[in-house]
């Protein structure tokens, strides 16, 4: 049986990671995922898993020495923030690469500079294209049960890629929330063994991994990679299917809010869709066909499902907390409306900016978005395409 | 681009993840000699059979019958010469030369 406990967002990850008992967990330490590998720490110096635990000098190390654990067929883990998954950028290519499913907490933290400890998501923005899957939790209960479904969703034979559980700095990290918490039998059950297909240290199959790949093979690799994340849909939606059957929680590639008749509504990801749903309840009282799509897997990106889900929308804004940067609009947005681009016509698409290095986002803010939404649904007309929310214009 | 003689090029569903190598010894089957920028050649004529060129080979290139130095395997051979510097008796030359 579940039982109910009071857990900010790390400490729910860092049982979760308990529950795993993973063969090795290699972090150091960066605000605002700090608590993930402290926590953790003290279950292995008490002996309550059976994990190696890695105390490495960088986050490069700390991807590193997951890439070597899995390499060797262990379950190997991690978590980071910002700078720190900058600093593993290198090493994120190749752990996908080589198909090693690491499991890696992403606490969503601005890049510098400026220097910025507060949450938005320009870290793991920045890794949309690194070959991992990436998972958005919007709060502790969903952070906790999307970690727990990353390693099965990784480990899967069709997929074998790492996977990241991103969750909101601060936000999401240090609220604590009453959520429910598996029985740790119930977590071992479910993520079971792991059995790699090979491994490094399996004598009766000796190989080896990391050879130069030259353009007559290099290209063929890539595209296994990509064939595996389009593939991975299938399993991820397996999964949640599976983890319905234990908790009762549903989960799927995406959210539909109160999306049934919506005329307009908004794309979004993690704990600002908790503001922005309270957003829609108030403008459904009145009358108003607002919904919302909070995305939750991100990375395979859902083209189709997307598209389809925006399909009878008149007006839609996609509210990124990362900018591009490059003069057109944000990465989801891009991909929003790529999605959309020959499959729907007639929908308008706009984009906010919104929430940079942790800048408050208020049910004001999201209602002068729904507000945007209503006047283009009734007129047709767009007056600005890539839009900030929450800035001093003046 | 020419992948080597007898190389057959997989489609990338047949292909390993990640390039991960399961055959042992398979160096062998990598033709690096394509990369060779000079020639040795031998003049057996000039050989003593004295087999300073062989432990000097980064590539095991040189072949030996017997204990007795026949030529190179130019499949492997990468051109550096380092035979024929070490070679006494002008048995080894730069081809061309």
């Amino acid at each position: 049986m579940a039982r109910r406990e009071k857990l900010s967002g790390n400490e729910a990850v860092s049982i979760a990671m308990k529950q795993i008992n993973p063969d090795v967990v290699a972090a150091y330490p960066i605000t605002p995922s700090t608590e993930v590998p402290q926590y953790f720490s003290t279950y292995a110096a008490n002996g309550e898993v059976d994990t190696e635990f890695v105390p490495v000098e960088s986050e490069h190390s700390a991807m590193s020495a997951c890439i070597g654990a899995q390499a060797a067929g262990g379950r190997a883990m991690t978590a980071t923030s910002a700078q720190g998954l900058a600093l593993m950028w290198e090493m994120l290519y190749i752990a996908s690469a080589y198909r090693l499913p690491v499991t890696l907490a992403a606490v969503n933290r601005a890049l510098s500079g400026p220097i910025n400890i507060h949450n938005d998501h320009s870290d793991t923005m920045g890794a949309r294209d690194s070959g991992w899957i990436q998972i958005y939790s919007e709060d502790c209960q969903e952070a906790y049960d999307n970690f727990i479904q990353a390693v099965k969703i990784g480990e899967h034979p069709d997929v074998m890629l790492p996977v990241m559980d991103c969750y909101d700095g601060f936000i999401t990290s240090h609220k604590v929330e009453n959520i429910e918490i598996m029985e740790d039998e119930e977590v071992k059950a479910f993520v079971g063994k792991y059995n790699p297909p090979y491994h490094l240290m399996n004598k009766e199959k000796p190989m080896s991994m990391g050879p130069l790949s030259l353009p007559f093979y290099y290209f063929e690799q890539k595209r296994q990679q990509a064939e595996a994340m389009k593939t991975s849909i299938k399993a991820i939606l397996e999964v949640a299917a599976e983890f319905e059957k234990v908790t009762g929680r549903k989960y799927g590639l995406f959210e539909e809010y109160r999306m049934d008749d919506a005329e307009v509504a908004i794309v979004i990801l993690n704990s600002t869709a908790g503001t922005a749903k309270d957003v829609v309840d108030m403008l459904r009282d009145n009358g108003i066909k607002a919904g919302l799509i909070k995305i939750r897997v991100y990375r395979p990106f859902p083209v189709e499902q997307i598209a389809q889900a925006l399909s009878k929308c008149k007006a839609v804004a996609v509210l990124d907390k990362a900018d591009s940067l490059n003069g057109a609009g944000g990465p989801v947005f891009t991909d929003v409306t790529s999605a959309m681009f020959g499959r729907v016509d007639g929908v308008k698409v706009i984009n906010y900016i919104y929430g940079l290095g942790g800048r408050d986002v208020t049910t004001d803010n999201i209602k002068e978005v729904y507000d945007n939404l209503q006047e283009i649904a009734k007129t047709g007309k767009v007056k600005e395409v890539y839009n900030y929310l929450g800035v001093r214009e003046v | 681009m020419n992948a080597g003689k007898g190389v057959k090029l997989e489609s990338w569903k047949n292909m390993t993840h990640g390039a991960h190598v399961f055959e042992a010894g398979n160096a062998v089957n990598f033709k690096t000699g394509d990369w060779r920028s000079d020639k040795p050649i031998f003049i057996s004529e000039n050989c003593k059979q004295c087999l300073l060129c062989f432990p000097v080979c980064p590539d095991s290139a040189i072949v030996l019958e017997d204990g007795q130095m026949q030529g190179f395997n130019y499949d492997f051979c990468k051109g550096c010469l380092v035979c024929m510097m070490a070679c006494p008796f002008k048995a080894i030359e730069k081809e061309g030369v």
